[in-house]
């Protein structure tokens, strides 16, 4: 198996740490809450949420935001346990774009 | 969090995974498998932790010997002292400063961090930047927040790729003998609880 | 430094110099890359935790095992320093260090 893409610790090409923070978006902070009211409900645990983002696409892995990367492993792990499905969220997410119009 | 309240994006304009968070939130809301108190029990608990808990811990290690040893040997109970709920954190450690040491903390493999009592962690601590160079270039890190160290210092960095989670409790500041807690807290930086630089200096007359 | 968190059953005790396993099965590994195949000091005996290699999958963590701060310089991991006194301090877990005499 080669390195994982998230294990990083003295990779080579590191640039200087850009100190700036931004302020959390409404969607960051739900995706933060939402994280850790499954964690406390034991419908996950953190440890199925990072293997998720281990398992994510290299590429995607680096170019996504943070939270997007949750966003990422949360919906991967509750189709795992079936909890959700994939075509649920379509479907939902298509219902958002009737309501709030296309981008 | 209701549809109504205030976003600094128009929602059509948010993008597919912020959309996504959306979605998933009416689902399990419809489903039962969380409910809107359990989200907001958990914003709120997020919002009641910063940085600000840990400048209480460190100052009041600072000024009272006693107390330091106790947050020292038992960081969970000596946050429960000071009113601090650290029980969502399975283990804590707590690493001194002296003169000849210096710790930094890093979490390569994610961004694990002490949220219990510190709150989120700064957005450059999660950067692949970090997490890269920490362990590999300590010093060139610490050169970057201000800090530059002698060569009889010793550093030492932890990867915290476990459940223990870390914080530095930095060396007190000289100059400052005889202050308040309250004044001490304010030279207790996030930073310097995560190791990178010292604490700020006594403001100079 | 307080006391281990329980009874650890793990093989090390604080001061035992130990080699990092250099594995690279699948699964959610959390011993970083960097100190695989490298030797160092146990710092500290944590105690027994479960395992986040059988959590990851949704099995019980079963059986715990002993989790330990081991301490490698700087320069055993990442080559000649002018600090050579610098040290990584990495937790890891009992199943991932074999004794070095």
């Amino acid at each position: 198996m080669p390195r994982g893409h998230h294990d990083v610790g003295g990779l080579p090409g590191a640039g200087p740490i850009d100190q700036s923070q931004h302020e959390l978006s409404d969607w960051e902070i739900l995706a933060d809450a939402i994280n850790q009211a499954l964690g406390a409900k034991g419908v996950k645990r953190t440890d199925e949420m990072r293997r998720a983002r281990e398992e994510m696409d290299s590429a995607a892995y680096r170019d996504m935001s943070y939270y997007e990367r949750w966003i990422a492993s949360i919906e991967a792990i509750l189709i795992e346990k079936k909890i959700l499905d994939k075509q649920q969220i379509d479907r939902k997410l298509a219902e958002f774009d009737t309501k709030w119009g296309r981008p | 969090m209701s549809d109504d309240h205030g976003h600094e994006h128009p929602k059509h304009e948010l993008s597919y995974y912020a959309k996504r968070i959306y979605a998933i939130r009416d689902l399990l809301l419809e489903k039962g498998v969380i409910t809107e108190k359990d989200i907001q029990c958990q914003v709120e608990y997020q919002e009641a932790r910063s940085p600000a808990n840990g400048a209480k811990l460190v100052s009041r290690a600072w000024v009272d010997p006693a107390f330091k040893r106790r947050f020292i040997a038992d960081p969970k109970a000596a946050c429960a002292e000071m009113g601090i709920d650290a029980t969502a954190i399975n283990e804590f450690v707590v690493l001194e400063n002296t003169e000849k040491v210096r710790h930094m903390v890093v979490c390569t493999l994610c961004s694990c961090y002490p949220r219990p009592i510190l709150g989120r962690p700064p957005d450059w601590y999660k950067s692949f930047n970090y997490r890269q160079r920490a362990v590999a270039d300590p010093r060139g890190v610490m050169r970057e927040f201000g800090l530059e160290l002698p060569d009889d210092v010793e550093v030492r960095v932890h990867d915290s790729t476990a459940d223990i989670r870390y914080i530095v409790l930095p060396l007190r500041p000289r100059g400052t003998e005889g202050w308040s807690e309250m004044d001490l807290a304010k030279l207790v930086t996030r930073d310097s609880m995560i190791g990178v630089m010292d604490p700020l200096p006594a403001i100079p007359d | 430094m307080g006391p281990a968190v329980n009874e650890p059953t793990g093989k090390f005790k604080a001061g035992d110099r130990v080699k990092v396993k250099f594995e690279d099965r699948p699964g959610h590994l959390r011993t970083p890359w960097y100190i695989r195949g490298k030797t160092g000091r146990i710092e500290r005996v944590y105690g027994d935790f479960l395992n986040p290699e059988s959590l990851a999958f949704g099995r019980d963590g079963l059986p715990k095992r002993t989790l330990y701060s081991v301490a490698f310089r700087h320069p055993d991991i990442f080559g000649k320093s002018p600090h050579a006194g610098d040290k990584v301090l990495v937790d890891i877990y009992d199943h991932w260090l074999e004794p070095m005499l």
